[in-house]
């Protein structure tokens, strides 16, 4: 759509800019002052140039984190967009089972983060929980709080339980919005199942998927209160991911600049590969003439 | 005839195979839940000693427990306050920013929509020292703006982005004639534009209500006693108290109450709305 030059139109996005600047820039500023300065307590502050930023980025803690973080974020990515996908190919596409399916689908993503973790927490534990009660009859040696893999995969498990239906949600509104026609034409040429899914699902999803993909990123990148619930972190550092670590540092530790310039950095990486994802959606979008 | 039966048969097969598939699914979303609402209706002695499937000793103690003490129940009330204030005031800011950005070009308009966005991004455990000093310095800490305030880091611009999407979709050309008949722009807005894009309104007001309902690092953060959301007083129960096990999975349950009468009302909505109009 063609839309007209109007420079008034900044006073419609004032209110939100208002409101974003006093929501966003003013901490974030109190970020960047921290990060440039030390404190022997008092409030008094002096000039630590960009001490902290070298220290972190000399700390083997951050490069774990960040290390684990990723690993985390990747697996998850890997698991929950291809299974999305399967999962909204089989839903019905009207009727009572649609509708059920659909309630039951977004039901794990309106639980407050914390319940999750609890849900989880419970779900897996050897004595009253059901999943730990039955990996444990049937002898494998299953404790999330001790054993590493056991851990993870808790964790991850819990990750695809609680986001794998954004994924499916988002893909099943994409496949919706495919008319008729197109199977048809598929069917008259004969077409495989698959040649079906690459030609005509596959890229009318796209847009969507860039989508899910970008919320997913996001999200599991800035993942805290689940783990943290389930497995606070351990064993030892194994589940400590970047926000866990960032909290105990700033408010646990309050070691103030080590934890502003840590967030900044964080923060950066994050804009950094989202700001891709951004950048390839905007020109999908282009393209096909949205 | 027979070219009918033999497109149907495998027509049959796959629908089978999509039922078991979306069966496992359902199962594995609804197993962990299903736990949790067996536990909260148990006695805590009955949960420790004895692995059943269903409650053989049936008992609403754990919900009376709640539902009786002020300080569990206000938990809900508060969290219901502060998210219905960020969902109003989230959308309220979103809309004529959303209408901007989806009819007009001004300077830098790109870069401010991605700087908007860029806020989605932020990690709460970024913002969430910062938070706590600003709110302290002005004398909100410990209220319900103060939380519905910091939630609108992360959903006014999520609104923006939703609502674009689906202002889009509305012909230009509706704009311009109601303009040469008369109407003001904001008697536009109001009476024609909005009853047009009114779905949209409902998911973007859906998704507010869902991130700043799950939320808990900052809300955590910002409150301490009069604001204190549910999820909250969940975590500091059960490390005070020796951990109730039936009373932290009714609070549970009852957490999730509330976000499923959400979905049940939206439920036709769910699918567009989740492609934040743009299907």
């Amino acid at each position: 759509m063609d839309k007209t030059v109007n420079q008034k139109a900044w006073f419609l996005v004032l209110p939100v800019l208002v409101l974003v600047a006093f929501s966003a820039v003013i901490p974030l500023m109190t970020v960047v002052n921290y990060s440039v300065q030390d404190t022997f307590g008092d409030n008094v502050f002096f000039w630590a140039g960009l001490d902290w930023f070298r220290e972190m980025l000399e700390s083997e803690r951050m490069w774990s984190a960040l290390g684990r973080q990723a690993v985390f974020s990747f697996i998850i990515l890997m698991i929950e967009v291809p299974l999305g996908v399967i999962v909204a190919l089989q839903m019905p596409k009207k009727g009572f089972w649609a509708s059920f399916a659909l309630v039951v689908m977004a039901l794990p993503l309106l639980i407050p983060w914390n319940v999750v973790g609890t849900i989880w927490q419970i779900f897996g534990r050897v004595d009253i929980g059901l999943l730990g009660y039955v990996l444990h009859s049937l002898g494998i040696d299953y404790n999330y709080t001790q054993g590493f893999f056991a851990a993870w995969i808790t964790v991850i498990v819990m990750d695809v339980w609680h986001w794998t239906s954004l994924v499916a949600l988002l893909a099943y509104a994409g496949l919706q919005s495919i008319p008729d026609a197109y199977y048809q034409a598929a069917k008259i040429d004969q077409a495989s199942r698959w040649a079906v899914f690459r030609y005509i699902e596959l890229p009318k999803m796209q847009g969507v998927l860039m989508i899910a993909i970008l919320l997913r990123f996001m999200d599991s990148f800035m993942i805290y209160t689940e783990p943290f619930v389930v497995t606070g972190g351990g064993p030892g550092n194994s589940t400590t991911f970047l926000s866990i670590d960032l909290v105990k540092m700033a408010l646990g530790q309050f070691d103030l600049g080590p934890a502003a310039a840590f967030s900044l950095m964080y923060f950066l990486v994050i804009l950094l590969i989202s700001w891709v994802f951004y950048t390839v959606m905007t020109n999908l979008d282009k393209r096909d003439g949205v | 005839m027979a070219q009918a039966t033999a497109t149907r048969k495998p027509a049959r097969r796959r629908i089978n195979h999509s039922t078991v598939i979306m069966g496992l699914y359902l199962l594995f979303m609804i197993l962990p839940i299903y736990w949790l609402v067996n536990m909260s209706l148990k006695s805590n002695s009955e949960i420790l000693s004895t692995f059943s499937l269903w409650p053989e000793d049936l008992t609403f103690r754990n919900y009376r427990v709640i539902l009786t003490d002020a300080s569990w129940y206000m938990g809900y009330v508060n969290s219901l306050i502060y998210v219905l204030m960020n969902t109003v005031i989230s959308i309220t800011v979103a809309l004529p920013a959303a209408y901007a950005f989806s009819r007009y070009t001004f300077m830098g308009d790109k870069h401010l929509f991605f700087w908007l966005l860029s806020n989605r991004m932020a990690p709460p455990a970024v913002f969430a020292l910062p938070f706590f000093q600003l709110y302290s310095s002005i004398g909100l800490f410990d209220t319900h703006i103060a939380v519905a305030l910091a939630h609108c880091l992360f959903n006014v611009p999520l609104a923006v982005w939703i609502l674009e999407g689906f202002m889009r979709g509305v012909p230009k050309e509706i704009d311009e004639t109601a303009y040469i008949d008369g109407y003001g722009f904001w008697r536009f807005f109001l009476r024609i534009f909005m009853p047009l894009i009114a779905s949209g309104i409902g998911v973007a007001a859906f998704f507010a209500f869902m991130f700043s309902w799950v939320e808990l690092l900052l809300s955590r953060t910002l409150t301490t006693v009069s604001a204190k959301p549910i999820a909250a007083t969940m975590t500091r129960t059960v490390s005070a108290s020796g951990l109730d096990w039936g009373v932290l999975a009714a609070a549970g349950v009852l957490t999730i109450v509330p976000g499923a009468l959400v979905i049940y009302f939206v439920r036709n909505y769910i699918a567009k709305g989740f492609a934040l109009g743009r299907v």
